[in-house]
């Protein structure tokens, strides 16, 4: 009798080891036959080429229709499935024809013609032309606008074009079926670079008046992907566009955009061959990666910023020595050899090297601990500074700052050798951005910028001028010659000439140090060694249209 | 039965409100402009005002409050901010996430757990009891981020028998109807897509159902210890019964009573406890929502979240107590 009992009890608790044991083994045939893409079956059958892309990213989209959103995650998604009138040359910030193909501008720079690509088509059906152009910026444009729905808010096309009551577009008009014309109120040396952001995506007419608030949900363009379904904080699946104007492309069938938050477990799933390609790899796993010939690694070009930022509003940072003395006492090289695994390069100036307008003549504050001293006793403080200083570290992982507590740790060290003191605070993200844009309780705060649309003033005025307190401008920096440099600038159509007063901004800059630079980063993708034609960009979007696999 | 059916729910009323003042306050009391936080670094100040104008946030939190309040009758309950679209209809599949991921890993818990728990008590003091309680006490006190990534190095990277992360294949999905994917794949007979979703809710199922596991084992096994030594199982021993009959037909009733509190706690508990499970197997359940929801201060969200959850919790916690009152009719008349 007894044995009956055990034989049972063995037989229910072994049930749960079997199950698991089982799944393993139907689980390894089933994977191959049924995903067509995982490793071992692209790599043994090769004459099957794989159409389907399975992209991994750390976060959701919030919305997929571009002009209300200002985020990376949605921009990703509404890149694949709009067209501007002009883009960015793939892997560049440089302005080429999109739905435009040529355009004139008046000699005043107040007048710009666009001349658009014939035939083009929504994926609705229906037609592309000026009248849809229009209808796009009057929906942006128009605080009234019937199209601005529940909650809606351009934010973009009031942060480049100008808010309510102070717009640079003066009129958009639709001469004929394939010419548009903006007017605008006064010139805009950006202004073709604003154009090509995916934010100016046109949508369809057709489809934003019948979906109404639910065109965020079921985005309607004319981009190389069709958008299909939405399921939220899982995936996004596009397919492709088969009527897609440029010949030729996609060369995708499908695009499957998962979120797996996670940054190691999106990697395990990679190597698992769950999904193709990766974003934002942490630098620790660069090792394992580069140990593995199935996979490749990807850089994007940086075109970013991290920094520390004096709070001008705090003694003795208000005092240019004392800011000097604390740059010449950050060991830059250091820091990218034991946090960045080498991905990044040090910061002189608050714009990367590959922008132009970056002036390579201005030489950085080397490490340097003597001239750091030297510096501080010049101030007044020969024996460092006698109160503690808060050091805002970032709480949360950026492209230009994957963790913010351990680089301000390493800081923290050296300064304490000029006997600066300090204490990191690292309060949770919103608090952070508050009490950083407040300027009581931070005396120095880390943060840092990635460019919207690759121009210089998108770094230099919307993060150093006195016209961005408060907000971007958290040093509480004011300098009436760089401001003066900055918005004349503005109004320059000449590049050259911009270029020119770029750079004497960024001399200015550096002698006023009101930051102290510390990284333009190469962030990190990953993606199986048979994806070709990924051309990661500066800005953090891409197409996949030309993306396959070998 | 049906009075005291009454009675219970009844009490939920007040619960239900004291949690939306409760979770009002603390929402309120958390610093931060949600403005900032929600339209990010970018936004003009000029929508920002806007946005704190539409959301009522430049008017005092009580009358914040009752507005909330109002729409909540009325069955509204809010937009997100952040995507702009209705709760009520954006939670459902997240909802529906969790919940699946929710009932395999208390099935998971309770089938390992009991059994764990009955054969320690039935062979008190043997290797296997001492073995199931070291597990019991390690799987307590296991960090599930951990454990989630040894489970993925394991059974995925290595071994290569389950997918890592996510519910199902996506590159051959099934259409959602329910949103559970188990019973999706079996309306639309998709048998090759059902165990592709229950090989995706193993890892996760375990890594959840670690610990409630380990802990009802532990009160399995002490409840049995009780009950085996009372008079009535002696007399059943007595009367020449077999091992097995005594202790899974007369014993394990008796000691089921504390064992079902803990198990309808801890469903509770997963329920919106999920999160860390949630992030490293990409499960897009209501924990990650409501996660997401407070890092981007999307207020409604963490409002209706919070409150649903709540709401579930407090109904689990009904079912328990009439479940005690099947199992022991002595219960509801006391």
């Amino acid at each position: 009798m007894k044995k009956w009992g055990s034989l049972a009890l063995t037989l229910m608790l072994g049930a749960g080891l079997v199950l698991s044991g089982c799944g393993g083994n139907d689980a390894s045939s089933n994977n191959g036959a049924a995903a067509t893409s995982s490793p071992a079956s692209t790599a043994t059958a090769g004459a099957s080429t794989q159409d389907t892309l399975v992209v991994g990213r750390g976060g959701d989209s919030a919305s997929l229709d571009p002009a209300i959103v200002t985020d990376g995650e949605s921009l990703k998604i509404a890149h694949q499935v709009f067209d501007s009138l002009l883009e960015y040359k793939p892997g560049t910030s440089e302005v080429q024809p999109s739905l435009a193909d040529s355009w004139e501008v008046s000699p005043d720079g107040l007048t710009y013609t666009f001349k658009l690509h014939p035939g083009v088509k929504f994926h609705d059906g229906t037609d592309f032309n000026a009248e849809a152009v229009v209808f796009n910026f009057q929906r942006w444009s128009d605080p009234k606008s019937e199209f601005k729905f529940e909650g809606d808010s351009f934010d973009y096309y009031d942060s480049m074009f100008g808010p309510d009551g102070a717009r640079v577009i003066k009129e958009v008009k639709a001469v004929d079926d394939l010419t548009v014309q903006f007017t605008l109120n006064q010139p805009q040396a950006p202004f073709l670079q604003n154009l090509a952001m995916t934010s100016f995506g046109i949508g369809s007419p057709a489809a934003i008046k019948e979906k109404k608030a639910n065109f965020k949900n079921e985005p309607v363009g004319t981009g190389p992907f069709v958008f299909k379904e939405w399921k939220h904080n899982d995936s996004i699946t596009l397919d492709k566009n088969a009527n897609y104007w440029k010949a030729g492309l996609p060369k995708l069938n499908k695009v499957i955009v998962r979120s797996i938050p996670d940054n190691s477990a999106r990697f395990n799933a990679l190597q698992n061959g769950e999904i193709d390609l990766m974003e934002d790899l942490s630098p620790d796993d660069l090792s394992t990666l580069e140990g593995n010939t199935d996979l490749q690694k990807i850089e994007r070009p940086p075109f970013n910023v991290a920094y520390l930022g004096f709070n001008f509003k705090k003694k003795p940072f208000d005092n240019v020595k004392v800011r000097q003395a604390l740059n010449y006492a950050v060991n830059k090289q250091a820091i990218i050899d034991a946090f960045f695994a080498g991905q990044a390069q040090p910061a002189v100036n608050p714009m990367p090297p590959s922008l132009w307008g970056y002036n390579d003549q201005v030489k950085d504050y080397e490490y340097n601990l003597d001239k750091a001293k030297q510096l501080l006793a010049e101030a007044g403080y020969p024996n460092g500074l006698p109160d503690t200083v808060t050091l805002y570290a970032m709480p949360v992982s950026r492209p230009y700052m994957p963790d913010g507590k351990k680089v301000a740790e390493a800081i923290q060290a050296d300064w304490e050798k000029i006997g600066v003191k300090t204490v990191i605070e690292s309060p949770e993200w919103a608090t952070y951005l508050d009490d950083t844009k407040a300027g009581e309780k931070d005396d120095i705060y880390m943060l840092g910028w990635t460019g919207d649309n690759g121009d210089p003033d998108n770094f230099l005025y919307t993060l150093l001028d006195k016209d961005a307190i408060p907000g971007n401008n958290r040093t509480f920096y004011v300098n009436e010659d760089l401001h003066k440099l900055l918005i004349n600038a503005q109004k320059e159509t000449d590049q050259a000439k911009r270029a020119d007063l770029y750079k004497q901004a960024q001399v200015i800059i550096k002698e006023d140090a009101p930051w102290i630079p510390l990284v333009h980063t190469t962030p990190l993708l990953a993606a199986k060694a048979n994806l070709k034609g990924f051309v990661p960009g500066p800005t953090g979007t891409e197409y996949y249209s030309e993306v396959y696999f070998e | 039965m049906s009075s005291y059916l009454l009675k219970r729910v009844m009490v939920l009323i007040p619960v239900l409100i004291g949690m939306t003042i409760i979770v009002f306050s603390i929402i309120h009391a958390i610093p931060g402009d949600p403005a900032e936080t929600i339209l990010g670094q970018k936004a003009t100040e000029q929508s920002k005002q806007a946005l704190r104008e539409q959301l009522g946030l430049d008017k005092p939190w009580i009358s914040q409050y009752f507005d909330y309040m109002g729409d909540l009758l009325k069955g509204d309950l809010g937009s997100s901010i952040r995507t702009k679209t209705p709760i009520a209809k954006e939670i459902v599949p997240y909802l529906a996430a969790t919940l699946e991921l929710t009932v395999a890993a208390m099935l998971f818990a309770t089938f390992v757990g009991v059994n764990a728990g009955i054969l320690s008590a039935w062979k008190q003091n043997s290797w296997f009891d001492y073995t199931a309680m070291i597990i019991a006490l390690i799987g307590v006190s296991m960090p599930i981020f951990w454990l989630g990534l040894m489970e993925q190095l394991v059974f995925a990277l290595k071994l290569h028998w389950l997918p890592s992360i996510g519910r199902m294949d996506q590159r051959d999905p099934v259409e959602s109807i329910t949103n559970l994917y188990v019973i999706d794949s079996i309306l639309a007979g998709r048998w090759d897509q059902l165990w592709t979703v229950i090989k995706h809710l193993i890892l996760p199922s375990i890594a959840l159902g670690t610990i409630p596991m380990a802990i009802i084992a532990r009160m399995t096994r002490s409840s049995m210890l009780e009950v085996m030594n009372s008079d009535y199982i002696r007399t059943a021993k007595a009367k020449g019964l077999s091992q097995f009959v005594v202790v899974y037909k007369h014993a394990l009733k008796n000691s089921l009573i504390p064992v079902l509190t803990v198990v309808g706690l801890q469903t509770g508990a997963l329920l919106g406890g999920a999160v860390l499970t949630e992030t490293i197997f990409a499960w897009p359940g209501v924990g990650r929502y409501i996660f997401e929801a407070i890092s981007s201060r999307d207020y409604p969200v963490i409002q209706s979240g919070i409150l649903i959850i709540a709401f579930i919790f407090v109904i689990i916690n009904l079912l328990v107590d009439l479940l005690y009152a099947v199992i022991d009719p002595r219960i509801q008349y006391k």
